[in-house]
């Protein structure tokens, strides 16, 4: 049997693989990308708990995950357009209004 | 319970008329007037308590009590104390009714009238006084009053600045005053008069280490370094050389208050200080025989720098100086009732001369100089008169008060050994020139042709004052103002026959029974009066016979004219030696110190902050990916420590 | 068996992950990210957790990924994408931190290592728990409907807000005729917006 350790590494590459596309990326939408990375790693993380403690919660805890990535999704991309209108960029850098 | 009214009537018109005087304006001597004069009645009343029966001792309340510290505010009216009471009340009283007239229409009137009856209140609770402390918090009080008048017309740089003077001066001597006040505690673990002098004996032969901080031995006797420091406070506040500066410079302030203060009341609390301390002084020869050479010295020296004056206030200011040196002399021969009769008489013919000079500066608009007087006798004839006949009491004219208390105090001294004896031929010499330059100021100024609006002796451009064409306007001033001159004149006169030597006799010993020696009195009064009479008749031929004759003396003996006329040069030393260094002190203070380091300090913090907001802010640079890597950051390195700490 | 299988899904999320983050045109970023999700769902089911591979499936690649690819193409994102200024300092921080977690994994794992082994013991031994048994599905939806009711309701909440909030964000016609919501935020604008002047 896989041990658990395995699981967490595996999530834990993804999700930091997803953090430092945050860090390094200049496309927003790559950006939310990213973000998704994260998500899936955590899910991927509660489903080996719940495998491993025997206990259901874990998946339930992934299916309101999987919710909330996808309403996160909605609204992000719906900024990301509304910003697009106003700057023509998906530059995240060009995106500094709130500069001192 | 009476008693405590005399003081609280002049209080309470101060706080009436301070707070209300915006709306009481022109009417504010409605409620000064009367206090000092229901002040003046309650004094006779207290006076006749005194004379038939016991001192008064009353004890208003209980003011600290702090361990073995007590101090009460209380009264102790003795004879001593019911004479200063009457001196202060009446010439309080007259000198109230005087501004009435003098400072009329000036915008400052119920302010004037407020602080005078503050000093009142002050002087009045300073001679009541039943121990140390209310005596030096008083004190102090008639010092701020007088800071207060002197500086009246406020935007008159001269004024304030004589005003500064007169209070940093008194400091000086009030310095002394207070470290012996300490020591009184230190000693005799009392400030109550009565408790003081009756310990007083017992610690007659104890010695004071003096050169103990510098390693060295020199035992001075306990009572005689309190004494010299309770000294120093008479020295300051009246005026006795070296800390006489003030006083001259005080005639910046209006001429009541030159009357009030600087002739009859403050001035001669110093005097009184050393009266009623006489049972201290009883006991150290040597701190009188300081205070009596200090007197003499005083007294001649401010006479010799009044022969050359030319501005009218300070030719009697400096006669004030020299016989508040007479009294100093007297009660440091011992003569305690002697000094403080001069004090009387001298408080109703001194206040009486300034008043007339008032008249006089009022009359010709506010001009001093008697070089630009002249042929006022048939102008003010009221004014002249009551002039001459101040002037007749200083100068110890028979028969005026001023004669028979100059006398005693010279009778007194001639009886006091070789010191006396010294000091009473320096007291002879003194009146001579009392008398010269008291009637060189009537000649000059009552006397002769009118050089009114003339550009003085330089013939420059008339001053502030009146024009030549204008000397025809010249007018004898309102009754308010003359009434008190009257008065005073009267009083001039009467104060000789009233009795005081004897009846304060009871209340003022000296230190042994000095009865010896009268019968030099009568040779002493003669020789007095003719020292009197020489003066008047040398001023006469000065100023009236050959008026060239002053000129050409200045001329051949120019180096003593201008130490006299330049006051002995002592304000320009000690300017030099003490203002001056103190001032750039403070300046070398002020730069290295307060700007350089304290405000660099102040400001350093300031501009640091900036700094490190300035650094900081930079943070914010907008983009959202900095701030994510802030937060991956932190939480990275706190994982890091947390498992670190594992460890 | 298991092993191979979980390696075998493992390394290709590892790999489409590292693909997501490290390919400049963002079309090819989205295909890998599809494949990432696949594989994901493929190590759901060696989980045993049919149901939420199968979510997966549909939620993420069909509607989520979807989405994406929508807007990329509405976007026309066919511009080269140079990496950040502070991408050495983002990688070491990933490398860091994947260190620690590491470190705690493995560290913690030895003292949980019997209970999590006693688990999986009990899983192989074909004795599973109620979880197991009722089939995937049905134990989701007994969880989802009973003791996790309320949580259920606001996920549908959620959805509900976010529905009306990307509509809100998108409308044009609220702030003006040409305006979208989002009016003022500055910049040269695509379309006409009159209130936009501030320079960069």
């Amino acid at each position: 049997m896989v041990p658990l350790s395995y699981y967490m590494i595996l999530s834990a590459i993804v999700f930091l693989t997803g953090l430092v596309g945050v860090l390094i990326r200049r496309n927003i939408i790559i950006l939310l990308l990213s973000i998704e990375l994260m998500l899936n790693a955590t899910n991927i993380n509660f489903v080996a708990f719940a495998y491993y403690l025997n206990n259901i919660a874990g998946q339930v805890f992934v299916f309101f995950a999987l919710t909330v990535a996808a309403a996160e999704v909605a609204v992000g991309l719906a900024i990301i357009l509304a910003l697009y209108r106003g700057k023509a960029t998906v530059n995240v850098e060009d995106l500094n209004m709130m500069k001192w | 319970m009476k008693y405590a009214l005399i003081p609280l009537l002049p209080f309470a018109a101060f706080v009436v008329i301070g707070l209300f005087g915006h709306w009481i304006r022109e009417r504010a001597h409605w409620i000064a007037v009367p206090a000092v004069a229901g002040s003046f009645l309650l004094s006779l009343s207290a006076f006749a308590d005194v004379a038939q029966g016991e001192p008064i001792r009353l004890t208003l309340y209980s003011w600290i009590t702090s361990g073995s510290f007590d101090v009460n505010i209380g009264f102790f009216i003795d004879r001593l104390t019911a004479a200063m009471l009457l001196l202060v009340t009446v010439v309080s009283g007259l000198v109230h009714v005087y501004t009435i007239g003098y400072m009329e229409g000036e915008p400052g009137y119920p302010r004037f009238f407020s602080y005078i009856a503050l000093f009142t209140f002050s002087m009045l609770m300073l001679v009541m006084a039943d121990n140390f402390l209310q005596l030096y918090v008083f004190w102090e009080a008639v010092g701020l009053c007088s800071y207060l008048l002197i500086g009246h017309w406020y935007d008159r740089k001269s004024a304030c600045d004589a005003a500064v003077k007169a209070f940093v001066v008194n400091r000086v001597g009030d310095f002394g005053f207070g470290l012996g006040i300490m020591l009184i505690f230190a000693v005799f673990g009392t400030l109550q008069y009565d408790q003081v002098f009756a310990k007083a004996a017992s610690v007659a032969g104890e010695t004071i280490n003096v050169l103990k901080p510098l390693g060295g031995e020199w035992p001075v006797g306990m009572l005689t370094v309190l004494c010299l420091l309770l000294f120093t406070g008479a020295v300051g506040k009246s005026a006795q050389v070296p800390l006489h500066v003030w006083l001259p410079d005080a005639m910046e302030g209006p001429t009541p208050i030159s009357a009030l203060i600087h002739a009859a009341t403050m001035v001669t609390a110093g005097v009184f200080m050393v009266a009623r301390l006489a049972p201290l002084y009883n006991l150290s020869p040597a701190a009188m025989d300081v205070v009596a050479v200090t007197g003499g010295l005083t007294a001649l020296f401010a006479a010799t720098i009044a022969l050359t004056q030319n501005d009218i206030k300070r030719v009697v200011a400096y006669s004030t100086v020299s016989q508040l040196g007479y009294m100093m002399m007297a009660c440091g021969l011992g003569a305690y009732a002697a000094g403080i009769y001069h004090l009387l008489t001298h408080g109703a013919f001194k206040a009486l001369l300034f008043l007339c000079c008032g008249s006089v500066i009022i009359a010709l608009h506010h001009e001093q100089d008697i070089r630009r007087m002249g042929g006022l006798k048939a102008k003010l004839p009221v004014t002249y008169w009551t002039f001459v006949i101040g002037s007749l009491a200083l100068a110890g004219f028979p028969l005026t008060a001023g004669f028979f208390s100059k006398d005693e105090i010279l009778v007194e001294a001639w009886s006091g050994g070789a010191l006396g004896q010294t000091l009473a031929v320096v007291g002879l010499a003194t009146a001579f020139l009392t008398a010269f330059y008291s009637f060189r100021l009537v000649f000059v100024a009552f006397h002769g042709e009118s050089k009114v609006g003339s550009g003085g002796a330089s013939g420059g451009p008339p001053p502030a004052g009146m024009a030549p064409h204008q000397a025809g306007h010249i007018h004898e001033p309102s009754r308010t103002m003359t009434i008190p001159l009257m008065v005073l004149a009267g009083l001039a006169v009467i104060t000789g026959y009233l009795g005081i030597p004897e009846f304060l006799a009871p209340v003022l010993h000296g230190p042994g029974g000095a009865e010896a020696g009268h019968e030099a009195a009568v040779p002493i009064m003669v020789i007095a009066s003719i020292m009197g009479l020489s003066g008047i008749a040398v001023a006469y031929l000065f100023y009236v016979r050959s008026p060239q004759l002053p000129e050409r003396l200045t001329q051949q003996w120019r180096r003593l004219y201008g130490l006299s006329f330049n006051k002995w040069y002592v304000d320009e030393l000690y300017d030099k030696a003490f203002v001056r260094p103190t001032v750039e002190v403070a300046g070398l203070l002020w730069r290295r110190m307060d700007v350089a380091v304290i405000d660099k300090a102040v400001n350093g913090v300031a501009a640091g902050v900036a700094l490190w907001s300035r650094s900081l802010r930079l943070i914010q640079s907008g983009e959202v990916q900095h701030y994510a890597l802030g937060m991956a950051l932190g939480a990275v390195v706190i994982l890091g420590v947390y498992l670190l700490m594992l460890q | 068996m298991a092993t191979l299988s979980f390696f075998y899904f493992g390394g290709v999320i590892v790999l489409t992950a590292v693909l997501v983050v490290a390919l400049r045109n963002p079309i090819y970023s989205v295909i890998a990210l599809l494949l990432m999700f696949f594989h994901v769902a493929g190590l759901f089911i060696t989980l045993h957790a049919e149901f939420l591979a199968v979510v997966q499936i549909i939620v993420y690649a069909g509607a989520i990924l979807v989405l994406y690819l929508f807007v990329v193409m509405l976007l026309n994102l066919k511009r080269d994408d140079s990496y950040q200024r502070q991408v050495w300092l983002g990688v070491s921080l990933g490398l860091l931190g994947l260190a620690e977690i590491v470190y705690v994994v493995l560290t913690a794992g030895r003292a949980t290592g019997p209970a999590i082994a006693r688990t999986t013991q009990v899983a192989a031994a074909g004795a599973p728990a109620a979880s197991v048994t009722p089939g995937n599905t049905e134990a989701v939806g007994m969880a989802l409907y009973t003791t996790y009711l309320f949580p259920f309701e606001v996920a549908s909440l959620i959805l509900l807000v976010a529905m009306i909030g990307a509509i809100l964000l998108v409308k044009k016609g609220i702030m003006g005729p040409e305006a979208g919501p989002l009016v003022g935020v500055g910049g040269a604008s695509a379309g006409p917006s009159p209130t936009i002047r501030e320079s960069k």
